[in-house]
């Protein structure tokens, strides 16, 4: 019975986790036709800057959730640069974006590498959630708690941001259709840059408060981003549903693939995406892109 | 046109000559591990290039012929056999992959690739009873075709740029061939190839048959090579550093993939002996070339030499006109 409810709780960390990830990712490569294989060294290099942040730098030690943000407007100002300077130039030239992509991503791996060396790195979990919550018999870490009530926060955030403003509105407008929304006067490039920062800025905010999770070590870029790929297929790209609903399964079967048949592991996460991918191309909550 | 021919009888020659006057068997097989990735990523040139169709899963396609070549030998089968075998096994894995994914084209095809990509990679990462997960496979002995050792670096040096040609020669039939030009038809105007009558989904699925074999070619010279075989072989980013190959030297052209295997093993063998941030480099290397050669090194490169000379030619013919119209 604990085993079930330990694996249940983490799945519904790991999918709040992953949805922070692949908002972001979905909103790049809904509006942008982006393949954005940066974003698992965004969410590595949030965690790694969140995390030297926490640790203290120049003997100031800052405060995790200050940490956190820090890393994040960070890795936001990056990812806004990197799309202003390189993807900007190559629109519509997917192998083109790939290569870039792929280079930034080797870049970033190699930089971490030689920033903080090749040990994993600890997060220390917040005090204030160090503890445990207990409801009757059962008892739940706080701290998963958090990313949880985090998770379904940001996702009502950004359902807020998408669908109840002027920039949401913009932004919908520009994934349905790019060409007319610069006809109407929307200045699409400008959401570009918006967009990426923003999915930049999630996808390290998601590094860092894993964190205490996952902790923070080389390689966390290539294990995020399949993972990332994995949801926005299977929830449909542009669409915050799917990615809601996609991180959700997989972090399901990604815990429960590990826990009850570890030699099929990726082989169960992946299939399910092959299957939408064939029976239903734009997932399950996406719609067609022209 | 001689010009050309001249250059390719010099490169031949030097080819052949390699390891007379490199110096060391280490450079010795730094030039075999180009030319197999150049079987490879001509491969893969086949489909990304001439095909329009970027694969991010090739990979998978490599690592599980290597395993294939690697598991028959451990069942104590011998070498020909094992090598028909993984031939077999990667070309009907290609058939497999290209049943799937042309389904789609563009971005959806780098996807439905990449997903295929990742499973082999998981399984053979995971099914540590087949595949021995992370020790990975080793190969005992290399082959002896008609009574000559492998085993030396220059003996399998000379295999490999046999192969190596034939496989060059191979793709440059492919590509003046009626199925190369319909293949590059279906990249450019697949709707009007339809329309003309052409079959723009078996054409394509004969180029990744094509390019099944190539790649199951390169993986088998890869694998008797290091003689070990492991997960890490299939990862995304061995499917990316191919493409990287393919993109960098200049896709669908026959030198360009060639020029990238040499880059990118050069890099990472060579230059990483002195350069400790080379994976940095490598990724620098790539966002320069997209940045300012977007169509790769050996497209680049002819165009600007053809500038050069055009600007000569100019400047040549502008230089008699002012005489004449001094006096």
């Amino acid at each position: 019975m604990t085993f079930w409810l330990v694996l249940t709780v983490n799945s519904v960390t790991f999918g709040g986790l992953l949805f922070l990830l692949s908002a972001g990712f979905s909103l790049i490569f809904g509006l942008m036709r982006i393949p954005n294989l940066t974003h698992g060294s965004l969410f590595m290099l949030g965690a790694y800057i969140g995390a030297t942040f926490a640790i203290g730098v120049l003997g100031v030690k800052f405060n995790f959730w200050i940490a956190a943000l820090l890393a994040t407007v960070t890795v936001a100002m990056l990812g806004a640069l990197a799309e202003r300077l390189l993807l900007r130039r190559l629109p519509g030239d997917q192998m083109a974006q790939v290569l870039v992509t792929l280079g930034l991503s080797f870049m970033a791996a190699d930089f971490c590498l030689m920033v903080w060396g090749g040990d994993p790195l600890s997060v220390a979990t917040p005090a204030e959630l160090a503890g445990f919550a207990r409801l009757g018999v059962l008892v739940f870490p706080n701290y998963r708690l958090a990313i949880i009530i985090i998770a379904v926060l940001v996702a009502i955030g950004l359902w807020l941001l998408l669908e109840r403003t002027r920039l949401g509105a913009m932004i919908r407008a520009g994934v349905d259709d790019p060409d007319m929304a610069r006809v109407v006067g929307i200045r699409v490039s400008q959401l570009f840059t918006i967009v990426f920062a923003l999915g930049a800025g999630l996808a390290a905010f998601a590094g860092i408060i894993g964190g205490p999770i996952l902790s923070v070590y080389p390689g966390l870029d290539q294990d995020m981003l399949p993972l990332a790929l994995v949801v926005v297929i299977l929830g449909g790209t542009g669409s915050l549903l799917g990615s809601f609903v996609g991180s959700i399964v997989v972090g399901f079967i990604y815990n429960f693939g590990q826990a009850l048949l570890p030699e099929l592991a990726y082989f169960v996460l992946f299939f399910p995406m092959l299957l939408v991918l064939l029976l239903r191309p734009q997932g399950l909550f996406g719609r067609q892109l022209p | 046109m001689s010009g050309r021919y001249t250059a390719l009888l010099i490169a031949l020659l030097l080819l052949i000559t390699l390891p007379y006057w490199m110096t060391g068997v280490y450079y010795v097989n730094v030039a075999s591990q180009i030319l197999f990735y150049a079987i490879f990523a001509l491969g893969l040139n086949v489909l990304a290039g001439y095909g329009g169709l970027v694969s991010l899963g090739h990979a998978g396609l490599f690592g599980v012929t290597a395993y294939a070549t690697g598991y028959m030998l451990q069942l104590g089968f011998s070498h020909t056999t094992a090598i028909i075998f993984a031939l077999v096994t990667g070309v009907a894995a290609m058939a497999v992959y290209a049943a799937l994914s042309l389904r789609s084209t563009g971005i959806g095809f780098i996807m439905i690739t990449l997903a295929l990509g990742e499973i082999l990679w998981g399984l053979a990462y995971r099914w540590i009873s087949l595949t021995g997960g992370d020790n990975g496979l080793s190969l005992k002995t290399r082959p002896e075709p008609l009574g000559f050792s492998l085993a030396n670096a220059d003996t399998f040096y000379y295999a490999t740029l046999i192969v190596f040609l034939l496989s060059l020669a191979a793709m440059m039939v492919f590509v003046r061939s009626p199925l190369g030009a319909a293949l590059m038809g279906t990249r450019d105007e697949p709707r009007r190839m339809n329309a003309l009558g052409y079959h723009v989904w078996a054409i394509r699925f004969y180029a990744c048959l094509f390019s099944g074999l190539l790649t199951a070619i390169s993986a088998i010279l890869f694998v008797y090579y290091t003689q070990f075989i492991s997960p890490q072989t299939l990862a995304l980013t061995a499917s990316a550093e191919v493409l990287l190959m393919v993109i960098s030297g200049g896709a669908g052209t026959l030198l360009g993939p060639i020029v990238g295997a040499a880059l990118v093993v050069v890099v990472k063998t060579v230059v990483s002996g002195f350069i400790e941030r080379w994976n940095f480099l490598l990724g620098a290397i790539f966002v320069a070339i997209v940045i300012l050669m977007p169509e790769g090194l050996v497209p680049g490169s002819v165009r600007l030499w053809r500038l050069a000379r055009r600007q000569r030619e100019r400047r040549a013919a502008r230089m008699p006109a002012k005489v004449e119209a001094k006096p």
